[in-house]
C-alpha cells in the first residue's frame, strides 16, 4: 500500500512536472499598442518608442525568439532616431534624466515579451497553475506522507544505496535541471516567460499585478520550503528541536520573504524582507536601495535603522546567546531550503581535511569582499565619485552581484545540492555566515556537548553534517564541538545512535568549551 | 624502540596513538582484516545504507602516515617470543622490542551441526559485513540466534530490507542477563511490534543444509523446524587467542594480564576484547568485550610502555545501545535480578518506550546505578553521583542535572519523583530544571 501511493506520488509529481515543461512550448506573442504604453513609462522613452515604425505591433509571432529578434531591431531603429534627435533633444535628454541605455532596452525587451504573450497560459493561468504546480505539490506531499507508515527512527535507512542521494543518475539529473533553472533565471529569463506566467493568479491575488521572473522564483522557493519543510515535519516528528524550528524558517520564509514584501509593494512602500542581512543581502547598501529608503518617509528611514541594527547588534547578541544558529537554522532563507528542499542531499557535503582548509580561505575572503565593496559603494554614495583609485566601484559591485551573489549563491549553492551537499554557499561562501563564525568561534555560549565517554566512532554524525563537520572527531575524544561553521541544525545530534551530543548554551566556561577531552582517562597525578 | 602492535582495532590504534603522543618509538600495527582502523561498531549502519563503509574510518588515510605509523595489512602467523619475533603471512618477518596484542574478538560459535553451512554467518568481521552484504538480496527467511546485541542489529539490517526474521533466544527475555525484567520486556515487545518473530526460552538445536551445502532450515529445542536460508550467529563473542598458543603467554579465556595490563611476559601486553584481566575492579568483569574498554585500555598500554605505569582503573561501569529506535544507557551497577542489598526506582512512560531506573544500596540509600531507556543522561553527572555515594534523595532533587535530552523535549524527572513518592510515600520537590551552567558548577565543585 504504502509502495503504491508513493509511486502514485512520483507520477504524479512528474505528470506536473512534464506539463512545467511542456508549458516552455506555450509561445505565442503579440505586441499591443497598450502594453507599450504601460511598460514604456518614460515619457522620453515613450516619445522615442513612438517615433519608429509600429509595424510589428498586433502581429502574431509563434516563438519567443522571432518576436524578440523583432524587438530587438525596433530598438535598434529607436537607437538610430534617437542618434538623430540628440542635437535637438539634448535638453529633453537632461529633463528625463537618461538617455535609452543598454540595460533599458534589455529591461524593455523582457517586459514587453512577458507582457505581450497570448494564448492558453494566459487565458487559462489558474488551470495551467494547477497542472504543473498543483500536481508537483499534491504528487510531493503523496509520497511525503507516507512517511508517517515508517519508523522515524530508520530515516537514514538506503540513503547511500539510492541514486538521487547518492549522487547517481538521478542526482545528477536533478542537479543539472537546477542548474539550467538557475543559469536561465538569472541571464535567460525570456525564454521561461510562460513559466513566469504560470504564477500570474498568485501574484495577482497578493498584489495585484501579474508576475515577474523574481516573483516565481520566490513563489518557487517558498512552495520547495512549505513542501518539503512538511517532510522534515514527518520524517522528524519524534525530534521536538527539528519541529520547532522547521516551523521557523517555513514561518520566516513565507511571512517574512514572501508575502510580507508583496503586500508593502502593493501599498507602496519599498519591498523589505525584515529579516534579510547585511552582508548577505549585500545590496542593502547600494545607492537605489539607499534612495528607495530615503524616499519612502518614516518606514523607510525605519527598515534602514532596522536593517543596521540587524547586522550590527542582533548578530552579536543573539550569535552570544544561542550561536549562530539563531539565524542558520532557524531564521535565515537560504537555510531555509538547505534545510527543507536540501535535506535529502545533506550527506554528501566534503567531509575530508582539504576541504575545511578551501572553506577557510574561500569564505573569509568573500566576507573581505563584501566589506571592501561596501565601503567603495558608500564612498560612491557620500562623494558621488565612482572610481577609487584603480577601483570603479560599479564594476566592483557588478562583479560581486554576477560571482557571489549569482553563480556561487544561486546555481552552485542550489544547483549543486545533489551534487556536493546543501550548504554549498553557506559553508564555503555566505559572508553572513562568516561573520557570525567568528563570534560563534570565540564569543557564544553555544556547543555541541559531547555525552562522556559514550562515543562509538561509528560516523552517522560526520556523515549527516551538512557543513561537513567531522564530528566523529570530537565525539570520540570527549571533546565538546566549538566550530564557526557549525550552523546548529541538530542532525548530528538526531541521528547519533548512541545520544551522545546535544546543542547547548553556558556561559560558565566560554573561554574553555571544547578544552576538556574526556576520554582520556589518565590523570597526570597518578603518574 | 620497536613497538608491534596485532590488531588494529579500537584498542591498537588507540595504543598506536598515545604511543606516538608520548614518544619517538617505531611503531608498527598489523591487521589481517582492513588495511585501515574501521568502526566495527557502525557495520550494521552501512550494511543498511545509513554510511557507506569508508565513513566507519575515523581517520583519513593520510593519517597514519603523518603521524609515522607503519600499516601491515597481513595475518600474524606466530609469535617468537624468545628472538621477540613475528611471523606473517606474505610479508617479511617483524622484530619487535614491545609488543601488544589486541587480537580482538571471534564469534562464539554454537556447538551444533550445520554451522559449516553455506549462509551460516556471525557478524564481527568485515568480511561478516561482506558476506551478509552479498547474501541478503537472495534471502527469503532470516534465523538470528542469540538475543543480545548483535542479534538485535543483525535483526534490524534484515528488517530494513524487509527480510522476515525469527529471533531464536535461550533466556525467557530479551537479553535477559543483563537487562532487568521490565527493560527486558520493553524490548522484546519493540521487537515484535516490527513483525519480527521473537521465540524465546527456545534453542536451535540444529541447523540444516540441503544436497549443495545451503541452509535449509533451523531444528529448534522444542523439535519445531523454521525452513530458512540464512542464520545469523548472535550467541557472543570469545576472546582471538589462537595465536598464542604454544607462546608461553599466560591465557585462561582471554590473554591473562596484571592490573598494569602486562602479560606474565614483560614485553607483552594485551588490550581490548583480547584481554582478560586476572583480578578486576569490584564491580567489574575480567573480560569486558567492548569498544569502551578497548579505547581505555589502548591509551594505559601506551602510557605503560612509554612512562610511569599506571594500573588500570577503568572507573564507573557504562554502556550503550539501540534497539530499533529505542536508545539505552546504563551507568554503574544495575542488576538483571532483584537481590534484598538493592533497591530502585523505577519509572515507566505509559507507551513503554522511555524508563529510569535508579539503583540504590536498601541499607545506606547511596545511589548506585542508572538504567535509561529512551531518554539520555549525562554520563559525567551520573558517574559523579555514583563516585561520590551521593544519597537517593539527593539525586532524586537534582535529576533534572543529569538529563541530556535535546533542547525542547520532554523531561519526565517530575514523574520519576511522583513514581518514587508513589513507592516510598516520600515526597521529594524537584529542583528547577537545569541547564549546562548547573552541570557545569556541579563537575567543577568536587564536593559540596
Ligand atoms: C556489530 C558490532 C557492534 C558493536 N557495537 C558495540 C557498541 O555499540 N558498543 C560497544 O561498546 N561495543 C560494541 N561492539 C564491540 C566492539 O566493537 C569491540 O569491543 C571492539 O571492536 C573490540 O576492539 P579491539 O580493538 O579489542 O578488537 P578488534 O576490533 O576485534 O580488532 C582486532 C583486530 O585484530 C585483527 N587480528 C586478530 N588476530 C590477528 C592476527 N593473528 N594477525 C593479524 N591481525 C589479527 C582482527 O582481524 C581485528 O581486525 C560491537 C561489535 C560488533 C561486532
Ligand atoms: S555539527 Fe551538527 S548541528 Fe552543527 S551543522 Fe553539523 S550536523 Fe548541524
Ligand atoms: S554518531 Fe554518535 S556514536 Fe557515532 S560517531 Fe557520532 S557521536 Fe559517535
Amino acid at each position: 500500500m504504502k509502495k503504491i501511493i508513493k509511486l502514485l506520488g512520483v507520477l504524479i509529481f512528474l505528470t506536473g512536472f512534464v506539463i512545467f515543461l511542456l508549458a516552455l512550448r506555450e509561445q505565442r506573442f503579440t505586441l499591443m499598442p497598450h502594453v507599450v504604453e504601460s511598460v514604456i513609462v518614460n515619457p522620453y522613452h515613450k516619445q522615442l518608442i513612438k517615433s519608429v515604425d509600429y509595424e510589428m505591433l498586433e502581429e502574431q509571432y509563434e516563438s519567443s525568439e522571432a518576436f524578440v529578434n523583432r524587438l530587438e531591431r525596433l530598438f535598434r531603429d529607436v537607437k538610430i532616431v534617437e542618434g538623430l534627435n540628440t542635437k535637438n533633444t539634448s535638453s529633453e535628454i537632461q529633463k528625463n534624466g537618461a538617455p535609452l541605455s543598454e540595460y533599458d532596452i534589455n529591461q524593455y525587451i523582457f517586459e514587453l515579451t512577458l507582457a505581450s504573450q497570448l494564448g492558453g497560459i494566459i487565458v487559462e493561468s489558474s488551470w495551467w497553475l494547477r497542472m504543473t504546480f498543483g500536481l508537483m505539490m499534491l504528487g510531493a506531499l503523496l509520497y511525503i506522507f507516507t512517511g508517517l507508515y515508517e519508523s522515524p527512527e530508520s530515516n537514514n535507512a538506503g540513503v547511500w544505496q539510492q541514486s538521487f542521494q547518492n549522487r547517481g543518475l538521478f542526482g545528477l539529473l536533478t542537479g543539472s535541471f537546477l542548474i539550467g533553472f538557475y543559469i536561465v533565471l538569472y541571464w535567460f529569463p525570456l525564454y521561461i516567460t510562460s513559466w513566469i506566467h504560470l504564477a500570474d493568479p498568485l501574484s495577482r491575488s497578493l498584489n495585484g499585478n501579474n508576475a515577474g521572473q523574481w516573483f516565481l522564483y520566490g513563489a518557487m522557493y517558498t512552495l520547495a520550503i512549505l513542501v518539503m519543510g512538511t517532510r522534515m515535519l514527518i520524517r522528524y516528528r519524534h525530534d521536538r528541536y527539528q519541529i520547532f524550528r522547521t516551523i521557523s524558517v517555513m514561518f520566516f520564509q513565507t511571512a517574512f520573504a514572501f508575502i510580507i514584501p508583496e503586500i508593502l509593494s502593493s501599498l507602496n512602500k519599498p519591498r523589505f524582507d525584515f529579516k534579510d542581512m547585511w552582508p548577505l543581502k549585500y545590496d542593502f547598501f547600494f545607492e537605489w536601495n539607499l534612495n528607495t529608503l530615503l524616499q519612502s518617509g518614516h518606514i523607510g528611514v525605519f527598515m534602514l535603522v532596522w536593517g543596521i541594527v540587524l547586522f550590527l547588534v542582533a548578530v552579536p547578541v543573539f550569535t552570544w546567546f544561542f550561536g549562530k544558529r539563531w539565524y542558520c537554522s532557524w531564521v535565515c532563507g537560504c537555510g531555509a531550503l538547505a534545510e527543507t528542499a536540501g535535506d535529502p542531499f545533506r550527506q554528501l557535503s566534503n567531509k575530508k581535511l582539504f576541504a575545511w582548509r578551501i572553506e577557510r580561505y574561500l569564505i573569509y575572503a568573500i566576507l573581505i569582499f563584501v566589506i571592501v565593496m561596501t565601503l567603495l559603494v558608500l564612498y560612491t554614495f557620500f562623494t558621488g565619485s565612482a572610481n577609487i583609485g584603480p577601483l570603479n566601484s560599479y564594476d566592483v559591485r557588478k562583479w560581486y552581484g554576477f560571482l557571489i551573489g549569482s553563480v556561487f549563491a544561486g546555481v552552485i549553492g542550489v544547483g549543486f545540492y545533489p551534487l556536493m551537499g546543501n550548504r554549498v554557499w553557506c559553508r564555503f561562501g555566505c559572508p553572513l555566515a562568516a561573520y557570525m563564525g567568528i563570534i560563534q568561534k570565540f564569543r557564544s555560549r553555544f556547543r555541541i556537548t559531547v555525552n562522556g565517554d559514550q562515543c562509538i566512532s561509528c560516523g552517522n554524525c560526520s556523515a549527516y553534517c551538512e557543513m561537513g563537520i567531522d564530528v566523529r572527531a570530537y565525539a570520540q575524544n570527549g571533546q565538546d564541538v566549538v566550530r564557526a561553521s557549525c550552523v546548529g541544525c541538530g542532525i548530528c545530534v538526531a541521528v547519533c545512535p548512541r545520544g551522545v551530543l546535544s546543542l547547548e548554551n553556558a556561559s560558565e566556561d566560554i573561554s574553555q568549551r571544547g578544552n576538556i577531552k574526556r576520554t582520556i582517562k589518565l590523570n597526570l597525578d597518578d603518574i | 624502540m620497536h613497538i608491534a602492535i596485532i590488531g588494529n582495532g579500537i584498542s591498537g590504534t588507540t595504543a598506536a596513538r598515545f604511543l606516538r603522543k608520548y614518544s619517538h618509538h617505531r611503531i608498527t600495527m598489523i591487521s589481517a582484516e582492513s588495511e585501515y582502523f574501521f568502526a566495527r561498531t557502525g557495520m550494521m549502519y552501512a550494511f543498511m545504507g545509513h554510511l557507506r563503509f569508508s565513513d566507519l574510518l575515523p581517520y583519513e588515510n593520510w593519517f597514519w602516515k603523518k603521524n609515522k605509523i607503519d600499516l601491515v595489512f597481513d595475518h600474524v602467523t606466530r609469535i617468537d617470543v624468545l628472538e621477540k619475533r613475528l611471523y606473517l603471512k606474505r610479508s617479511p618477518e617483524i622484530s619487535y622490542d614491545k609488543l601488544i596484542i589486541a587480537t580482538g574478538s571471534k564469534v562464539n560459535m554454537p556447538d551444533i551441526p550445520g554451522t559449516s553451512l553455506h549462509g551460516v554467518t556471525g557478524f564481527y568481521h568485515k568480511g561478516d559485513l561482506e558476506n551478509i552484504t552479498n547474501l541478503h538480496r537472495s534471502i527469503s527467511n532470516a534465523v538470528i540466534i542469540g538475543g543480545g546485541l548483535i542479534g538485535i542489529e543483525l535483526a534490524e539490517m534484515f528488517h530494513s530490507k524487509n527480510i522476515p526474521v525469527t529471533m531464536v533466544v535461550r533466556d525467557a527475555g530479551y537479553w535477559r542477563n543483563t537487562l532487568p525484567y521490565e527493560e527486558s520486556e520493553m524490548v522484546g515487545s519493540l521487537i515484535k511490534k516490527q513483525g519480527i518473530k521473537l521465540l524465546l526460552n527456545t534453542e536451535v538445536r540444529e541447523i540444516q543444509g540441503n544436497a549443495e551445502g545451503k541452509v535449509k532450515s533451523v531444528v529448534l529445542t522444542d523439535d519445531n523446524v523454521i525452513e530458512c536460508d540464512f542464520v545469523g550467529i548472535a550467541t557472543g563473542v570469545l576472546p582471538q587467542i589462537s595465536l598464542l598458543n604454544d607462546t608461553g603467554i599466560a591465557t585462561e579465556k582471554g590473554i591473562l594480564v596484571d592490573e598494569y595490563l602486562q602479560t606474565n611476559n614483560p614485553d607483552i601486553f594485551a588490550a581490548g576484547d583480547c584481554a582478560q584481566i586476572r583480578s578486576p575492579d569490584s564491580g567489574r568483569k575480567s573480560i569486558e568485550p567492548v569498544w569502551y574498554t578497548g579505547r581505555i585500555m589502548g591509551e594505559l598500554v601506551a602510557n605503560n610502555i612509554c612512562r610511569n605505569p599506571v594500573k588500570y582503573k577503568p572507573g564507573i561501569w557504562f554502556n550503550s545501545a539501540k534497539f530499533f529506535g529505542m536508545e539505552y544507557q546504563v551507568y554503574g551497577f544495575v542488576p538483571n535480578k532483584k537481590s534484598t542489598e538493592y533497591d530502585n526506582v523505577f519509572w515507566q512512560h505509559p507507551d513503554t518506550q522511555k524508563s529510569v531506573r535508579i539503583m540504590y544500596e536498601q541499607s545506606t540509600e547511596k545511589v548506585v546505578g542508572f538504567g535509561l531507556m529512551g531518554i539520555r543522561y549525562r554520563h559525567e553527572v551520573c558517574e559523579k553521583w555514583i563516585l561520590e555515594e551521593t544519597q537517593l534523595s539527593t539525586v532524586l532533587a537534582d535529576l533534572s542535572l543529569a538529563n541530556f535530552d535535546p533542547e525542547f523535549f520532554r523531561q519526565y524527572e517530575p514523574l520519576v519523583l511522583e513514581q518514587y513518592f508513589q513507592q516510598t510515600g516520600k515526597k521529594i520537590l524537584p529542583a528547577k530544571a537545569k541547564n549546562l551552567n548547573a552541570v557545569i558548577k556541579f563537575l567543577k565543585n568536587v564536593k559540596r
